[in-house]
């Protein structure tokens, strides 16, 4: 905890953005998290990936539930719309924040206990339906907040500070979110921003349901020997299938690729991204080869991180309701209730 | 890279950038953080260690300091160190317990020329010690050009009294009204070292048509200013032209303006952005209605009957050749006549040592300055010492502080038998500053607030009097305000690579980006990897040892706030907030056994 606010100043000689912020414009409050929270560096890739695609902060919206990894929107992009929901709950204001209105950038972030526990279902299902948004889970593997009890996520055989080993099986949310149709899923860890902020911002350019799931240590209740989601266990266990180098615009991709080492994915919004592969094997465009990978290596104790899967051609929610293009927040009265003479025909239409 | 190796001295005095630009390396930070607790006293006693004249230079010094000072690299302005300094003088209670008791008498006498700031700093250092020590100077009171050039608005008297009383009462014997004439009579007296501090007396001619016959309205500037401070002089025409761009130029112009000048002008060769005088004494000089012409060259005094009527100037302009080297060439167009009653020449300062005898041992070099030694101060005659402006010419007051702690340091280890060359380690004190787990014994909330100006006195009530103190000095809050805008440079950022778990919460929390984790590599090409640049190649990186990923931790110096932010959201201790105070060596300090070579 640090109770002083963090200086304004900044470093006189930091790079601005298309917009002119530079990325210390895209901060919140300063964290209350324990020092060396894991989500603290989530928090700081969020800001830098907003910073690189020069969004403008009133256009996100960042919704989450409850948790220590929910308290984080508290952390990043103070100019933008924020909703702290009730807990495992953030899928459905999400969706119902955009259906409401399709314009803004939807975060959604919230934690293990959020998503795989009492939200499950609610993750499941936005998932399924393809809401536009980013939806990222910081997965420590405990209740940090109530000290560090095993959650779902917490592997089986890993052992809780006290020395107790988990006989529970692990949700893995990245294979169900696979199973569940996301069109951009990926993993990666707090400890690693140059894997994780280029997957970020990626996530953001990607039209449909994006799925991360970042690996994040508790550095109170989860970083000691016999855990899995230590900074040293993920560190020797990390598994990374690729690298990513977001691209938007229309620039030359850089030069510094050895050839057949890099695979250029265009997304529907026009942003590419070049994919360095790093396991010649492996095939981002390959939903059940993907899913098939992730078991074989978790078996061997491996976590695979990288971006695993992405869907180019990916559509969203409203694509499939074929809604109207206007947000429906902008639309007036008459229109979004056109009184009972249209209800009464749409009811004939349907018997 | 290699680690950086904090055990060296150096290493963190550097981060201190104020005291490592100050001569006399005056432990700033500390004295500032002592004025914000209220401790006045005791920020005076850390000032009147190192740099002997507090009060006086809280009001004259050149501020080295200031452009050096890291605020000044992250907003517009440095702290006012030097008004900060004013402040510890002005509300400090009676010190006079505190200050150092004559020691027994060691049965050496030592001789010092000049009783201006380096002969004064000499003997502070030496009579504890139980030296005698003898100040000769032709003024009748002590301080020197303190007290003949420098303006009574800008210093007053009761000011120079003080500080210069609480050296000469510790029991120097002062022989005011007694000009040295002869070195070589000096040295009959048997002294066991001699000390000169004589300064640069003699102001530079401006040898132009006319100078000598209208000499009666050509007056040379420290001479001028000299006798407007012994009271000889009390008036001046009523338009008068300044000459040179110096800080005695502007001590010129404004004393001229409270002796009956109406209209002042100071008219100077250079550009006025090149003027030597220190940008705040241009301002004040502005204030008061003096306007400074620039580009014009004096060719010619014009006079009438023996009577000054103008000078003629030459209009220049400035021309930089291949090497970046300035000349001043004619514009071409005409000249300019500018009518005056009277002109204050302050072109410069010259030494002088005609009471120097070519017998007495003492070398002189082309430049007729004799030779010293730049460490130890000594001349060729290894009895006899300089420092101040007699050793390498004009400088300001704080040097001339410096030149005396190193002197005495030499003249003491002389007279012990020691090799003066050898000159001792500093001390060095780090000590940890947490109390809590977010909670440290310095304040490291930093301070948004712009720099405070000094307040002044009204304009119209300051030109009446000459001797009436133009600027007020700080009041309690401002001075509170401005103390706090004190980064606390002096608490350092400490790192122990062995507790680093890499997860970081250092570099997220950092507000002005100075770390990174990263691959170790030449110098330049780490300083290309930075998460922000590092465009100041003179601030150090501080480089850990191998992490566990292989990674080395860098840390750019150049603009952290020492805000500790770092060391509060580490988790394990990695980063700590130590503060780091360095006691330079003075003559009589206690561990003077570790030596490191002069040379």
């Amino acid at each position: 905890m640090t109770y002083i606010a963090k200086p304004k100043f900044h470093h006189p000689g930091l790079k601005k953005n298309e917009l002119g912020y530079t990325h210390r414009d895209y901060e919140g409050k300063i964290s209350t998290l324990c020092a060396g929270c894991g989500h603290d560096s989530i928090t700081a890739s969020i800001i830098e990936a907003c910073y690189e695609l020069s969004i403008e902060p009133h256009r996100v919206a960042k919704i989450s539930g409850i948790g220590c990894s929910s308290k984080t929107p508290d952390y990043f992009l103070g100019n933008s719309h924020g909703f702290n929901s009730v807990h495992g709950r953030m899928p459905s204001v999400l969706t119902g924040a955009n259906l409401a209105n399709r314009d803004l950038i939807y975060l959604g972030v919230s934690g293990d206990g959020d998503s795989a526990s009492i939200g499950f279902g609610q993750f499941a299902h936005s998932i399924r339906r393809a809401v536009n948004m980013t939806y990222i889970v910081e997965n420590n593997g405990v209740y940090g907040l109530t000290k560090g009890q095993f959650s779902a996520t917490a592997d089986r055989g890993s052992k809780s500070k006290k020395g107790v080993t988990n006989t529970d099986n692990a949700i893995d949310l990245v294979a169900i979110a696979l199973q569940l149709g996301a069109t951009f899923v990926a993993r990666s860890f707090s400890g690693d921003k140059t894997q994780l902020v280029p997957l970020i911002a990626a996530a953001i350019r990607h039209k449909g349901a994006s799925f991360i799931d970042v690996i994040s240590p508790c550095i109170a209740f989860n970083n000691h020997a016999g855990s899995t989601k230590s900074f040293d266990y993920v560190r020797e266990h990390n598994d990374a299938v690729n690298r990513l180098d977001v691209l938007v615009g229309r620039e030359p991709i850089s030069v510094d690729y050895a050839p057949g080492t890099v695979q250029v994915v265009e997304q529907h919004d026009g942003s590419r991204l070049a994919l360095r592969k790093l396991d010649a094997d492996y095939d981002p465009h390959d939903r059940l080869g993907a899913q098939t990978f992730l078991q074989k290596h978790a078996a061997k104790g491996q976590i695979v991180t990288g971006l695993l899967y992405v869907d180019p051609d990916a559509e969203d929610l409203h694509t499939h309701l074929d809604t109207v293009e206007t947000p429906l927040n902008t639309m007036d009265e008459q229109a979004l209730c056109p009184g009972s003479a249209v209800l009464d025909k749409i009811n004939a239409s349907l018997r | 890279m290699k680690p950086t190796d904090i055990s060296a001295p150096d290493y963190f005095h550097k981060v201190v950038d104020c005291q490592w630009a100050c001569p006399a390396h005056t432990p700033v930070p500390e004295y500032i953080r002592l004025i914000a607790e209220g401790r006045y006293s005791d920020a005076y006693m850390i000032n009147w260690k190192s740099n002997v004249f507090p009060g006086i230079l809280g009001r004259t010094c050149d501020r080295p300091c200031e452009p050096a000072c890291r605020r000044g690299r992250v907003e517009d302005t440095p702290v006012a160190i030097c008004r900060l300094k004013r402040v510890a003088a002005d509300f400090k209670d009676d010190i006079k317990d505190r200050l150092p008791k004559p020691g027994p008498k060691n049965g050496k006498r030592i001789a010092l020329v000049g009783g201006g700031p380096a002969s004064l700093s000499v003997a502070r250092d030496l009579v504890p010690l139980g030296y005698h020590c003898t100040v000769f100077d032709g003024d009748p009171k002590a301080g020197g050009m303190m007290r003949s050039q420098i303006p009574k608005f800008r210093l007053p008297d009761s000011v120079i009294d003080e500080e210069t009383d609480y050296i000469l009462n510790l029991g120097v014997e002062f022989k005011g009204g007694q000009r040295v004439d002869s070195l070589k009579q000096l040295m009959a007296e048997n002294y066991d070292a001699i000390f000169v501090g004589s300064g640069a007396p003699r102001g530079r001619e401006l040898d132009i048509p006319g100078r000598k016959e209208a000499a009666a309205n050509i007056h040379i500037g420290i001479e001028w200013l000299s006798n407007v401070s012994f009271g000889h002089v009390d008036k001046i025409g009523r338009r008068v032209i300044v000459l040179g761009g110096g800080n005695t130029a502007m001590d010129c112009c404004r004393t001229a303006r409270r002796l009956g000048g109406e209209s002042v002008k100071v008219i100077v060769r250079s550009g006025f952005e090149e003027m030597k005088a220190s940008p705040w004494e241009k301002e004040d000089a502005l204030h008061e209605d003096i306007p400074i012409l620039n580009f014009m060259v004096p060719v010619a005094f014009k006079h009438v009957a023996g009577k000054l009527i103008g000078v003629t100037f030459q209009k220049v302009k400035a021309e930089y050749d291949a090497k970046g080297r300035r000349n001043l060439v004619p514009s071409g167009e005409p000249d300019e006549t500018v009518s005056c009653d009277d002109v204050l020449v302050a072109v410069g300062q010259e030494n002088a040592f005609p009471w120097i005898e070519a017998d007495c041992g003492i070398e002189f070099d082309k430049w007729h300055m004799p030779k010293v030694d730049p460490k130890t101060f000594v001349s060729t005659n290894p009895k006899v010492f300089f420092g101040g402006d007699a050793a390498f010419g004009p400088k300001n007051i704080i040097w001339a502080v410096a030149h005396g702690h190193d002197a005495a340091l030499s003249i003491h280890r002389m007279l012990s038998g020691e090799d003066i060359t050898e000159r001792p380690l500093p001390e060095v004190h780090v000590s940890s500053q947490k109390m809590g787990i977010h909670e440290w014994s310095y304040d490291n909330d930093i301070s948004a607030d712009k720099r405070f100006k000094v307040p002044h006195r009204d304009k119209v009530i300051a030109l009446k009097d000459i001797r009436a103190e133009v600027e007020l000095g700080y009041d309690l809050k401002l001075a509170l305000g401005e103390a706090q805008r004190c980064l606390n440079c002096d608490v350092q950022t400490v790192f122990a690579a062995p507790l680093c778990i890499e997860c970081d919460a250092c570099v997220d929390i950092c507000p002005m980006d100075c770390i990174t984790f990263t691959e170790n590599g030449e110098e330049d090409d780490v300083r290309q990897r930075l998460k922000a640049p590092s465009p100041h190649h003179d601030q150090a990186l501080y480089v850990s040892g191998d992490l566990k990923t292989g990674r080395v931790m860098v840390k750019d110096e150049d603009v952290c706030l020492h805000c500790g932010l770092c060391a509060e959201r580490c988790p394990t201790g990695a980063w700590d907030m130590q503060k780091y105070l360095i006691d330079m060596v003075q003559a009589g300090s206690t561990c003077q056994s570790k030596a490191r070579s002069a040379a």
